[in-house]
């Protein structure tokens, strides 16, 4: 009997099992070879070059390019006294080559990196190594400044040999390695990018909050009032939302300036003093006003979307119950709203976490993220492998919540409008 | 919302306080927009309303803003304007066609790997701006693409695509795929199904996708910036330079020429979605 089961065969004699698994995978190849296009193109232009932020926020090759023979040299060295002559030797052999390409002054910015006062004995360096006599380079580089007679200074090339490092992730954290190679942090006055990074959460936090607070009341009125009152309401939300964000941006830049239409208005109605008007923007609340509006869309519309499912006999059943309309509301609609809200708050978290524009405009000083200090090291300090380290700090944040999402919500579930 | 007679007098009053926190929010929302319009017609050069406009006095309002966008010399928004809609334009046709054909193979019930998939598809859309662009750029960089129209609008459609997606995946998933397969037992081959059988059918989600992939392509302003040399200005970088540097109401009048673009916008996606409620309610 089974063995008759086992070869049912199509017509044309292949066992239907064969068949059928056939068919299945060529679906599944067709299926495949349609998403693959898409797939390619941004494996190629887009993950790819994420991984290669990766590999530059961590590639310390150029160092170890610059003095090979230094570093072969050091092999032997134990970092306790002043290395050898063979040591002083290929270091002046890989100096010399350098200072003939002209490239002596990029060791220069490198080293000081790690350690200050490099500047100053390299360029004294190249000045006397012009003269320099051949044999017993040890005597005759420690003699051009008392620096290169310093242990530490020899300690802190040595430190640049390997070919990967993680500083700039630890600069990224406002810490160091120090002379004896433990992980410290910088001075505390000196600690700007823990300031950014507790910022950044603070402003994306309160504005994910704000945006809750103030998205909640107006979903729940769309989603409940009949439907042609809420599509026209519906307009009040979506025209923002589908807005150019520099437009939105500079509205609030002329309601917020200090000779602008809210100062105005609290001036109107009394509440400060035409000679005391506040500062509004330039500072955090320019950054909490802008964005919270800005982002609270992306709250409103997954909200609706949950409260539109909702039948509206269920809170009346509450209140039939016996239930108070607040009760009735806290215990059976408020639980049935849940998954609107952590879709919305981690949308809008997400956002805000990684704002650029807005911060840069109206933020000042005290209300940019730490955006605008990637975009600031990629144009203007142009340490990319540094942007790329702190790009990436973030990017693992974001991914993180994202997970969360993707387990609360579901990235299907997301919805447009 | 009328409240029922027999509604308790405090339960009356929470009511009304719901309806004015309600009326703030929509007036929070939607009242920043409405400033730039009058104060694009100042006649003066100052970002705030003049005594005459208060007035309402005719002379207080003109066009000359308008006038300094379309004719004033060395004004980039018409270079800018050009560029804006080239790249937007190729930017949408790009991602409509690579997220369409994705978002077909995506709701094949064959699909392997279906959830890791999309992860990577929709990602562009949940990596930060800024992050995106640091890796696009070191990408163009490479290509030798940087600088140029078609780096750009590579970089949009790269951002693009995940919108449109999203919205085909979304229409497909209320999709008869009956009909299909009576389209091929009558022997119509896949390309001719597709053309003439899915797309009419999925063309509301097609076009609200693609009409996100515009507004991505053409609001978007943290890529550009890393990419765009002086010849590929766009309309958001004069922005974003223009708000930089100094407020100048002619920066106004572009905003309300971009309020109308994306009112028209919004029209047309409100209309899609209607239809596309209405065709899937047939459907079922």
């Amino acid at each position: 009997m089974s063995s008759e089961t086992n070869q049912i065969l199509t017509t044309d004699g292949i066992p239907l099992e064969v068949s059928l698994k056939k068919a299945e995978r060529k679906n599944k190849i067709k299926a495949f070879l349609l998403v693959a296009p898409l797939l390619l193109f941004l494996i190629i232009t887009y993950v790819f070059p994420i991984g290669d932020m990766l590999f530059r926020s961590i590639d310390d090759k150029m160092v170890t390019q610059m003095l090979p023979k230094t570093f072969k040299a050091m092999e032997n060295w134990d970092g306790q006294e002043l290395p050898e002559e063979e040591v002083f030797a290929a270091f002046h052999e890989d100096f010399v080559k350098l200072v003939e390409d002209k490239r002596e002054g990029k060791l220069s910015t490198q080293l000081n990196y790690t350690k200050n006062g490099f500047k100053s004995i390299i360029k004294k360096l190249r000045r006397a190594s012009k003269k320099f006599e051949e044999g017993n380079y040890k005597e005759q580089i420690m003699a051009v400044h008392k620096r290169w007679a310093d242990v530490e200074y020899w300690r802190a090339i040595q430190r640049r040999a390997p070919e990967f490092t993680g500083q700039k992730y630890l600069k990224g954290m406002d810490m160091y390695v120090n002379e004896e190679g433990k992980i410290v942090s910088v001075e505390e006055d000196r600690r700007i990018h823990r300031v950014l990074w507790l910022r950044t959460l603070e402003i994306a936090f309160f504005v994910t909050v704000f945006c809750f607070l103030m998205a909640y009341p107006i979903a729940h009125l769309l989603a409940t009032l009949p439907m042609k009152y809420s599509n026209l309401l519906m307009i009040c939300v979506l025209l923002p939302f589908w807005t150019s964000l520099l437009v939105r941006t500079a509205s609030w830049m002329i309601l917020l300036q200090q000779q602008g239409i809210v100062n105005d208005f609290f001036v109107g109605i009394g509440l400060v003093a035409d000679n005391n008007r506040p500062e509004m923007m330039y500072n955090k609340t320019g950054s909490y006003v802008a964005m919270t509006q800005i982002l609270l869309p992306f709250m409103v519309l997954p909200l609706y979307s949950v409260m539109k499912t909702i039948s509206p006999s269920l809170m009346r059943a509450g209140k039939s119950l016996g239930g108070t309309p607040f009760v009735a509301f806290w215990k059976v609609y408020f639980p049935l709203t849940i998954p609107g809200i952590g879709a919305g708050c981690l949308l809008v978290f997400i956002l805000a976490i990684g704002y650029y524009i807005t911060p840069a405009l109206v933020g000042g000083a005290s209300g940019t993220l730490i955006s605008n200090q990637i975009a600031f090291h990629m144009k203007s300090t142009l340490d990319w492998s540094f942007a790329s380290a702190m790009g990436l700090m973030l990017l693992s944040g974001v991914l993180v919540i994202y997970w969360l999402y993707n387990k609360i919500v579901g990235i299907d579930n997301i919805k447009l409008g | 919302m009328a409240l029922p007679k027999y509604t308790e007098p405090h339960y009356r009053i929470w009511h009304y306080i719901y309806l004015t926190i309600c009326a703030a929010v929509f007036f929070f929302l939607i009242a920043p927009l409405f400033v730039i319009f009058p104060l694009s017609f100042n006649a003066e050069e100052f970002l705030s309303f003049s005594d005459g406009m208060k007035r309402l006095d005719p002379d207080a309002f003109s066009l000359r803003w308008y006038k300094d966008m379309i004719y004033g010399t060395k004004n980039p928004w018409g270079l800018a304007a050009k560029n804006s809609f080239i790249i937007a334009i190729f930017a949408t046709i790009g991602s409509v066609i690579l997220g369409t054909v994705a978002a077909l193979g995506l709701s094949s019930r064959h699909m392997p790997y279906k959830g890791l998939i999309m992860a990577v598809l929709i990602s562009p859309m949940i990596v930060p701006l800024i992050i995106s662009g640091v890796a696009i750029f070191f990408f163009m960089a490479k290509a030798g693409l940087a600088a140029t129209h078609t780096g750009i609008v590579l970089a949009h459609i790269i951002l693009g695509t995940p919108f449109v997606v999203i919205t085909v995946t979304a229409t497909l998933s209320g999709f008869d795929h009956s009909v299909t397969r009576a389209a091929a037992s009558l022997g119509s081959d896949p390309v001719n199904t597709f053309m003439k059988i899915t797309l009419p059918l999925i063309l509301p989600g097609v076009i609200s996708g693609g009409l996100f992939a515009f507004v991505t392509s053409f609001d978007e302003v943290v890529v550009v910036l890393f990419l765009a040399g002086l010849e590929n200005t766009t309309i958001p970088i004069q922005m974003w330079t223009g708000l930089r540097e100094q407020l100048s109401p002619t920066i106004l009048a572009v905003a309300t020429c971009l309020i109308i673009l994306s009112t028209l916008i919004l029209v047309t996606a409100e209309l899609l979605r209607r239809r596309s409620e209405r065709l899937r309610g047939i459907n079922r």
